[in-house]
């Protein structure tokens, strides 16, 4: 009896998740497909844009930059114990580069803009949503979609890229700082070494990764905070579930991204 | 009496999980009429009001405004409809990224007339005025008002573009007796001058002796008694007369 009623129990509570989990996925498909037919469609709120341009992108660099650069650092070390076992030191400089561009820069730069921007956005709406500011836009005559949802994706999507940009940059800077200072690699051949190997697609890839992952950031800031519960602590789950959220679809899209890099 | 109603409700009915909060309102507002609404609070009167606007969707039940249907309309239809409101909501609903004028101006800036920057911001800070506030509040932020002044700056927002209907939740709470009574006065002035048609929420009852036309009274989901302002002192409705006199007894339980 017991043991039957706990089987029961287990199972329910499992067929409880896999069901939240589904009806979670097609929620946030209609949200997805909803927010884009009104990033095509006017009016749009161009100063609104370029202000969340300004938040999302600008606000994020120092964030972004230190992450590259210690990245950067490190990366070279670590390369350089593994190159030596292949008396392959030389690599050290052009495998920094591509681990950087290719991986790194996005990867590390979407998770701590994960960590800053989605966490803002979903508070921000969140508390929108519980004051009543969402339902006084609508009343407005003012779609809540066009006039808050629209800006942060379009900005998020445009400033990925130009932070990881120049994350790339400056990642690839600190490991020639560890390189040149520490491991005693000639300047010039570094520097060399790090623009003969590194190819368009290399950095290409990233860069569309980074576009990916500003959308993925902004989309779960949103749809979190836009259905955000009541009160308080309804803001303070949206933030969690923004983050934990956008990190998690982020490393997944990673995946599959590169994946497809990698056939293509 | 055979002209079309401003706002209907039949039937209207919401319930939240196992809360039913709405379990059948009727109600009718005439073209250019101050109707009050009065309830104890949580009786559902704010989310009657949002029923209306389309922000909450009834389980059941059907709203007229103008003689059309709204309660199942979207798009262009909803836009139109939405174009004759102006709302104040009970917490103010502020937008607190903007500064107060471009609050009270929100539907001059963005709505179907676009107006320029500095006439819009003429009509806030005249608004403004209006609702007794000073040309120096126009440039600060929600955030550095009191909840008075809040509440103010949300009911020059509501009347702002004009509505043909406003819709004011509980719009002197928090306001001392002074500055409540200029802001009766101005919904008077709005409906009397203007012709708007108003609904308000209120739970002061010197409010709703100056401002309303008819009263409508809810309480357990259902409009108790409605009438004229001026029958609501012999309505012979037990629940009206316990609301009015404040009395702790009475068919209406004060939970404790
Ligand atoms: N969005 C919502 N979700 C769940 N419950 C709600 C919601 N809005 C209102 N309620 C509930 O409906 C009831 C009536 O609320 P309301 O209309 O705000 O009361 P009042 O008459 O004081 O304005 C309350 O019990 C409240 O908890
Ligand atoms: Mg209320």
């Amino acid at each position: 009896m017991a043991i039957t009623g706990f089987i029961t129990d287990l199972l329910a509570s499992i067929g409880r998740t896999v069901l939240g989990l589904c009806s979670t996925a097609g929620h946030l498909a209609i949200f997805t497909a909803q927010a884009v037919s009104h990033c095509l469609r006017p009016p749009f709120f161009l100063g609104e844009i370029a202000r969340q341009f300004l938040k999302i992108g600008y606000f994020s660099l120092p964030v972004v930059g230190m992450t590259a650069v210690f990245t950067g650092a490190v990366l070279a070390l670590q390369i350089y114990v593994g190159s030596a076992r292949f008396n392959a030191e030389s690599a050290v400089a052009s495998i920094v580069a591509i681990g950087i561009v290719r991986e790194l820069g996005p990867v590390l730069g979407g998770l701590m803009v994960a960590g800053r921007v989605s966490a803002a956005i979903a508070a921000e709406i969140g508390t929108m949503r519980v004051t009543e500011q969402i339902d006084a836009l609508t009343t407005l005559s003012t779609n809540p979609f066009k006039y808050l949802v629209t800006p942060r994706l379009i900005a998020a999507t445009v400033a990925m890229p130009i932070l990881v940009a120049v994350a790339d940059a400056i990642g690839i800077m600190g490991g020639f700082l560890v390189g040149v200072g520490r491991l005693g690699f000639n300047e010039g051949a570094y520097l060399n070494n790090t623009v003969d190997f590194l190819e368009f697609d290399d950095v290409f890839s990233g860069l569309v990764k980074a576009a990916v992952f500003g959308f993925i950031i902004a989309l779960m800031g949103c749809y979190q905070g836009y259905n955000s519960g009541r009160g308080a602590q309804g803001v303070g789950r949206a933030t969690t579930n923004a983050v934990v959220g956008a990190s998690v679809l982020i490393l997944a899209a990673n995946y599959v991204l590169t994946e497809l890099f990698f056939s293509a | 009496m055979s002209e079309t109603p401003k706002i209907e409700l039949k039937g209207v009915a919401k319930a939240f999980g196992s809360n039913a909060v709405l379990r059948g309102v009727d109600l009718s507002v005439a073209k250019g009429e101050s109707m009050v609404i009065i309830g104890g609070s949580g009786t559902g009167k704010s989310v009657t009001l949002k029923c209306i606007l389309g922000l909450i969707r009834p389980d059941a039940g059907e709203i007229h405004v103008d003689g059309a249907r709204v309660d199942r309309s979207s798009g262009r239809s909803r836009d139109a409809m939405l174009d004759k409101f102006g709302m104040l909501f009970q917490g103010g609903a502020l937008f607190d990224s903007l500064t107060v004028w471009q609050n009270v101006a929100f539907r001059l800036l963005h709505g179907k007339r676009k107006l320029p920057n500095d006439e819009a911001r003429a009509i806030a800070i005249e608004k403004l005025k209006r609702v007794g506030l000073k040309e120096k509040t126009a440039d600060l932020f929600p955030a550095e008002l009191s909840g008075g002044m809040q509440k103010r700056v949300g009911l020059a927002r509501a009347i702002a573009a004009a509505p043909e209907i406003i819709f004011f939740d509980e719009p002197t709470t928090g306001l001392d007796p002074i500055m409540a009574d200029v802001i009766n006065d101005l919904i008077r002035e709005l409906v009397t001058e203007i012709g708007a048609t108003a609904m308000t929420i209120t739970h002061d009852m010197s409010s709703v002796r100056k401002i309303a036309d008819n009263v409508a009274m809810i309480h357990e989901g259902v409009v108790q008694w409605c009438g004229p302002i001026g029958e609501m002192e012999n309505s012979g409705n037990a629940y009206v007369d316990q609301f009015i006199h404040g009395r702790a007894d009475g068919p209406i339980e004060a939970v404790r």
